[in-house]
């Protein structure tokens, strides 16, 4: 494997004089799957948003193909093609499926001031994409707010692809879901793996991990605390490692009544 | 991609439409004087006062923001033009161009102030139609001793500034004020916005998921404060309007029209949440309230009544739209 696309090196952020990272580092590589794991407040949010340019790193070093970088908006991360599918989706709910899939990309045609929007082309290659990506919309004039969590998560993430992303950042996309969704996009992160992409899955559920993950890292109270390749790692110690480990024993100590 | 026919309901101007006939077939029925191709355009010409500042508003509603300042900036921008010609006897063209830059600053300031400090529009803009209220009276009475600003009829550029913001012709007996066609246009331009520009797709997304919009790279502040602009352009436009059909202009006037804007742009479908609207919807809402303005008085009844019928209209308006777009988008 060449040049990891991202390399985080001793990451951290403080917000004032609180801490929400320390010292974290991982890789994102063309064509496999990254999972970050961590339980609420692990500071998982604010490792997606260094990554994605909402805010910008106060300590260690980000580099994209070898550059180191500190991003300044979502738009440069989005230039370097680091897309991100947040768990509140990035949609505008009440605006057609087609407009979301190419909102702050439409294309046009003409010159300024008559530069008009090309719909009844953003309206096939929406449908297009979609389809490529094994999603079915019987209606891409549907409002998106009328579509399920899983679809709109299958938009926003044929979206990213469509839109040359080379680093797919994905915010909890299961978390909100029933069995028969997760599943759909699960598939779909290993379509974009298959595709090339370097993925970040995001997740609470080491189950949705294991399933597409090739390198795992666990976060507690803004550190790293494992951090392994497929081969190193099991689901159960994942599992373990998720649902606290130790803490869970000393836990069921206090709690086990005298006999 | 199958269009359903029940989804048309779900537009917002739909809504808006359904009422206007209501409306129009009614006063066709109670007054008698409502008949006639004259009685239209007064209506047309009553409606393209309030519509072509409301259509602003309308946008910037669906851009999810609010301007109260937008009823009393049309009278700054008359009492700019009109103060500053006067007492300083220059051309009255000079005074226009200064009018319009003071109201894109308006605007521009009411969105820089918004986005800047993230307190609600509907504060901001309170403040500055507070602010422009009382500079309106206290600046008037300081120029010309009144409260009203001086006839200035005599000045030059006068003919030529009438012609173009306050002009009217007759066809076939009937006096249309150049308003309407304006009117017309500034709908047909921010339909077009809307629909077919990639600002258009933008004001949408700001008004319905603003942060949403700034992860994908769409630039919120721009469109927002471009939005507040817009609307004080317009409210310069019926400004000038104002000045030059009428010479002179009372410096409390103004007051209340914000809110008037508001009702038009809600009654043509506009949610007012932001993210959903569109102009045409907003004009149908003005062409509501200028057919009830002047039907009540063609009616014969007492015009004071007025407010009451237009309060009616609002929660009849509102929850017919409601109830379209639930149906709608089952």
């Amino acid at each position: 494997m060449g040049v990891p696309v991202i390399e985080l090196a001793g990451v951290g952020k403080s917000y004032g004089p609180i801490s929400a990272l320390r010292d974290v580092s991982l890789t994102v590589d063309a064509g496999s799957v990254t999972c970050v794991l961590g339980d609420n407040g692990a500071g998982k949010s604010t490792l997606i948003k260094i990554m994605s340019g909402l805010h910008p790193h106060s300590e260690g070093t980000l580099t994209v193909d070898g550059t180191a970088r500190v991003f300044g908006s979502p738009r440069e991360a989005l230039d370097l093609g680091i897309a991100t599918v947040y768990q509140d989706l990035a949609v505008a709910p009440l605006m057609e499926v087609w407009r979301n899939f190419f909102l702050g990309s439409e294309l046009t045609g003409g010159r300024f001031p008559f530069a008009g929007l090309r719909i009844k082309e953003m309206r096939r290659i929406t449908d297009a994409a979609l389809r490529d990506m094994g999603i079915e919309i019987d209606d891409i004039d549907r409002p998106i707010g009328t579509l399920s969590g899983g679809q709109r998560q299958g938009v926003a993430i044929a979206r990213a692809v469509h839109f040359g992303a080379r680093v797919l950042i994905l915010d909890e996309p299961t978390a909100a879901l029933g069995v028969k969704q997760s599943g759909a996009v699960l598939k779909q992160i290993a379509a974009a793996r298959d595709r090339g992409l370097g993925v970040v899955f995001i997740t609470h559920n080491p189950h949705h991990a294991y399933l597409v993950g090739d390198h795992f890292v666990v976060l507690k109270l803004g550190a790293a605390v494992l951090d392994a390749r497929r081969a190193e790692v099991t689901l159960e110690e994942l599992t373990l490692q998720m649902s606290g480990g130790d803490e869970l024993q000393s836990l069921s100590e206090e709690l086990s009544r005298p006999s | 991609m199958t269009r359903s026919p029940v989804r048309l309901l779900a537009r917002p101007e739909v809504g808006a439409l359904v009422a206007a006939l209501a409306i129009f077939a009614f006063f066709l029925a109670v007054a008698p004087a409502f008949r006639s191709t004259g009685a239209l355009f007064t209506v047309l010409y009553q409606a393209s006062t309030i519509g072509i500042v409301a259509v602003g508003v309308g946008l910037l509603m669906i851009g999810g923001e609010f301007d109260l300042s937008a009823g009393v900036v049309v009278t700054t921008a008359g009492l700019v033009n009109s103060l500053f010609c006067w007492w300083f006897g220059v051309n009255l063209w000079v005074g226009a161009l200064l009018s319009l830059l003071v109201c894109l600053a308006i605007g521009f300031l009411n969105g820089w102030l918004v986005m800047r400090t993230g307190i609600p529009s509907f504060l901001i803009t309170l403040g500055t139609f507070f602010v422009l209220q009382g500079v309106n009276l206290g600046v008037t009475k300081l120029v010309t001793g009144s409260v009203a600003s001086a006839n200035i009829a005599d000045i030059d550029g006068f003919r030529s500034l009438q012609a173009v913001f306050a002009g009217n012709f007759g066809i076939g007996g009937v006096t249309v004020w150049t308003t309407v066609l304006f009117w017309v246009l500034f709908v047909a331009v921010a339909a077009w916005i809307l629909h077919r520009t990639r600002p258009g797709n933008w004001i949408y997304a700001v008004g319905g998921a603003p942060e949403s919009a700034r992860a994908v790279g769409v630039p919120v502040v721009r469109t927002k404060i471009m939005l507040f602009m817009s609307v004080s352009f317009l409210g310069w436009f019926v400004g000038m309007h104002t000045l030059y059909r009428f010479n002179t202009l009372q410096a409390g006037n103004g007051v209340g029209n914000e809110f008037i804007y508001i009702i038009a742009a809600v009654v043509g479908g506009t949610l007012l949440t932001g993210g959903f609207g569109n102009a045409i919807g907003v004009a149908f809402g003005a062409f509501i309230f200028g057919m009830t303005n002047l039907g009540i008085v063609y009616a014969g009844w007492d015009p004071n009544w007025f407010k009451a019928f237009l309060g009616v209209m609002l929660l009849l308006a509102v929850s017919v739209n409601l109830y379209a777009r639930k149906w709608g988008s089952r």
